[in-house]
């Protein structure tokens, strides 16, 4: 590892009269959200950048432990807000997993159907975003175009195209609808062309490649250290991947539809590649699901006394009224161990994780998030350094840091 | 006396005029700091096109522009960036504040959110929803066009009258002390601590307020 | 299950072995392996951890403060969650911590993610790392007083997020 970060050099040696500072954000275009970078530059060149976070902390973790399970979904959805779904997926998954509960299969399927649009949407936008930082606008247009006809799944779905807050503890809010099968298979055919039309904008376009190849090395070795997961972490050859290694939800049972996507390089150009490839495993992963959606219900039997009741049962029958104020009430409500646990899903940034301590009651006691964005963030200081500034913005771009789930 | 005006020259009141010109080129200067910035890159691509409305002249520089789109939450750290970049837009200006939680905190009632922006500048437009859909934020702006023209004046003589913040009032008590619906329902039929030492109230794992 | 029980009574008479600390204790819940080391022997035991069974990755720090969980002993817990890339194991580390002493050896010289996970924790609980180079507030301003995680901090703060100058139409 040749560089360190916190080297510190004498504030009064002449070598420092030679060097500045630029002040990078926090409002800035290719920030996209809120991060701050304060660079020490050496001409053009970057020999010292340390990142200033926080502007958007709003305190999600302290919130959790003011909710419930179910309510909390709500607040986690706002978290990695360019791919919502994967987060409830992962707090979901987490509870159930806390709580001992093993979902029904159609719901499995239907997760997984939704954690990989996430994952497609989530690329979309940053693959879009990343070359428009470094001028190409027209990507941009066409990976959005993509991430509107995933909204409009999502909202088929769930009701709201941004913010579904559609899992729900051992189930779903509802179930799917037929149709929402059709769009699916429509969205399976028609993205390909979409995705072609991307690649050939960008893989072999001389300035975007000028631009990002060579450019934020993350050697392997380093990327372990720093703990870097998902797409970054695989770029630099890491072979990890939640969804073969542990799998979760549906993927046990897919794993021979889709492959793990690595690049050796490790630079911005293989985070790029890498991307654009997933997108593909994804779509394959959907096709797959979709195909073999199992029928049944989508929620955990009722007698688990951990759903609440289909709504005509809670209207009309005196059991489901009554399961359901059980679970409502504020006296009443899940009964949890006394039990810490940690859980985590391959999102479409890396691994999602979250600590839930419960004791006893519905509420998280605590709830920690660990968030692939902010561990991804801490690399930046490595790969800057010896950079020109203008490889800032590829660099940020190709680490697809998320400003709420980096700073709660 | 019958003045006759040669072809090419009309007359026009000089306020309407400039109101015209403002309202069809607003120059946003987004303010995107959370999710409802996604959904403002959404207005800016293709399915929904703010161009179509001239507002789509995106500069990221607030020295350029005239309407500002505060899209996503606003927290401690940030608010002072924000009225720096508020100060530095020049007149005149205007603000949209877009979604729940750039109005009011949305479902963020926490400690490090500011609970709706417009405690600390001024707002002209409010933005409902979480995240508002597309649709509301075209509607916004041509709200905010309409606004122009009505009561736009050549010098900005309208702003000049709002010298007071047309806000809600600034909570005078320390938050803790309040007992906000829904938020602390279940300890609400409690009895507090500091009333009754010897009751069980350690039955309630919730930390209870403290009254000073 | 049976077989990951016995691996972690090995991985327990291994680390008492190598560490010389008698006390750490083992348990498991759901897929999830623990151990409970005493605070002073925390660096060694994590050291042990890296270099003798291969967890080279740190994946998360975090703090838990159980001011007010049922039948709670200790104050604060920090975890420590490691994973082994090459063999998919997962290890939680915990370690106990009470006031007033809440200082604790940095493991940012083992694994250099604990750069940023540490400066969390303090930011938020005010655990102090000691031998972190540059330890400061990482999400919450510098000006910030309090702990907001901590579960005496009131969920709504108090008062912090009013206490701004405001600017009125007139005079911007
Ligand atoms: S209003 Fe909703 S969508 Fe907008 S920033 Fe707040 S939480 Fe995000």
């Amino acid at each position: 590892m040749p560089l360190e970060l916190v080297e510190t050099w004498d504030e009064f040696t002449d070598q420092k009269q030679y060097l500045y500072t630029l002040n990078f954000g926090p409002q800035h275009p290719a920030t996209h959200t809120t991060l701050r970078l304060i660079l020490t530059l050496e001409g053009e060149k970057v020999v010292r950048a340390v990142p200033d976070i926080g502007y958007l902390h709003s305190g999600f973790e302290k919130l959790g432990e003011d909710l419930n399970y179910n309510q909390y979904v709500t607040i986690v959805d706002r978290m990695n807000y360019i791919s919502p779904v994967a987060n409830e997926i992962a707090w979901h998954h987490v509870v159930e997993k806390l709580l001992g509960i093993e979902i029904t299969p159609r719901c499995k399927y239907i997760r997984t159907i939704l954690a990989e649009l996430a994952r497609i949407s989530d690329h979309c936008l940053n693959i879009g975003t990343a070359a428009l930082d470094l001028g190409a606008f027209t990507p941009f247009l066409y990976a959005f175009y993509q991430r509107e006809q995933i909204y409009d799944l999502i909202q088929e779905a769930s009701g709201q195209r941004f913010h579904p807050s559609y899992t729900r503890i051992g189930g779903l809010m509802y179930d799917i609808r037929d149709d929402w099968i059709r769009m699916v298979r429509e969205f399976v055919q028609t993205f390909p062309k979409a995705h072609s039309d991307i690649h050939r904008l960008l893989t072999r376009n001389r300035i975007f490649v000028e631009r990002t190849k060579g450019i934020g090395i993350l050697p392997r070795e380093l990327a372990i250290n720093l703990g870097c997961t998902g797409p970054v972490a695989r770029a630099s050859g890491v072979v990890r991947d939640l969804r073969k290694d542990e799998p979760y939800l549906a993927y046990g049972e897919l794993r021979d539809t889709f492959q793990v996507v690595c690049a050796t390089s490790g630079d911005c150009y293989a985070r790029y590649l890498v991307r654009m490839e997933e997108m593909l495993e994804s779509l394959k992963i959907i096709h797959a699901a979709i195909e073999n959606l199992p029928a049944g219900p989508v929620n955990i039997d009722v007698e688990t006394k951990e759903v609440l009741p289909p709504k005509p049962d809670t209207w009309r029958t005196i059991e489901g009224l009554i399961q359901h104020f059980e679970l409502i009430m504020t006296n009443r409500g899940l009964e949890t161990p006394h039990e810490e646990i940690y859980g985590a899903i391959e999102s479409p940034n890396g691994e999602l994780g979250f600590y839930i301590v419960a004791d006893g009651t519905d509420r998280p006691y605590r709830c920690r998030t660990r968030p692939p964005s902010f561990v991804h963030f801490a690399v930046f200081p490595y790969l800057a350094v010896g950079h020109q500034i203008s490889d800032m913005v590829a660099i940020l771009g190709s680490l697809n840091i998320i400003a709420a789930e980096l700073d709660r | 006396m019958a003045l006759g005006l040669p072809e090419n020259v009309f007359i026009a009141n000089l306020d309407k005029l400039a109101n015209w010109v403002r309202a069809n080129s607003l120059w946003p200067m987004p303010f995107a700091t959370a999710c409802c910035g996604i959904e403002l890159m959404a207005v800016g691509a293709s399915r929904y096109d703010i161009a179509r409305f001239g507002a789509e002249v995106m500069r990221f520089s607030p020295r350029q522009c005239d309407l500002m789109i505060v899209a996503g939450r606003i927290v401690m750290k940030m608010l002072p960036v924000l009225q720096r970049i508020w100060l530095q837009m020049p007149e005149p200006k205007w603000c949209i504040s877009m979604g729940a939680c750039a109005s009011s905190g949305g479902v963020f009632d926490t400690y490090a959110v500011v609970q709706g922006i417009d405690r600390f500048i001024p707002v002209d437009l409010y933005i409902p929803g979480c995240p508002p859909r597309p649709e509301q934020l075209i509607q916004a702006v041509l709200d905010l066009q309409e606004k122009i023209r009505r009561t736009g004046t050549l010098t900005g003589r309208e702003f000049q009258q709002r010298t007071q913040l047309q806000t809600p009032q600034l909570l005078t008590a320390p938050p803790s002390d309040l007992i906000v619906a829904p938020g602390d329902y279940r300890t609400a039929t409690q009895r507090w601590p500091a009333d009754d030492k010897s009751s069980s109230v350690s039955s309630s794992r919730w930390p209870l307020p403290q009254v000073n | 299950m049976l077989q990951s029980m016995i691996a972690g009574e090995q991985l327990l008479e291994t680390l008492r072995e190598r560490t010389g600390c008698p006390a750490i204790s083992f348990s498991t819940f759901r897929d999830n392996y623990r151990i409970l080391v005493p605070r002073e022997y925390i660096y060694v035991v994590l050291q042990c951890l890296k270099e003798g069974f291969g967890f080279n990755m740190l994946v998360d720090i975090t703090a838990v403060d159980y001011l007010y969980y049922p039948d709670a002993r200790h104050r604060f817990c920090v975890v420590y969650c490691l994973l082994n890339t090459q063999t998919g194991q997962r290890l939680i580390v915990k370690t106990f911590l009470d006031e007033p002493d809440l200082n604790l050896p940095s493991a940012f010289s083992l694994w250099k993610a604990a750069d940023w996970l540490e400066r969390e924790v303090y930011d938020m609980f005010g655990i102090i790392f000691e031998g972190h180079p540059d330890l400061r507030r990482i999400l919450l301003p510098e000006s910030f007083a309090d702990f907001p995680l901590r579960k005496d901090y009131p969920l709504r703060g108090r008062g912090e997020r009013h206490d701004f100058p405001a600017i009125s139409r007139a005079e911007s």
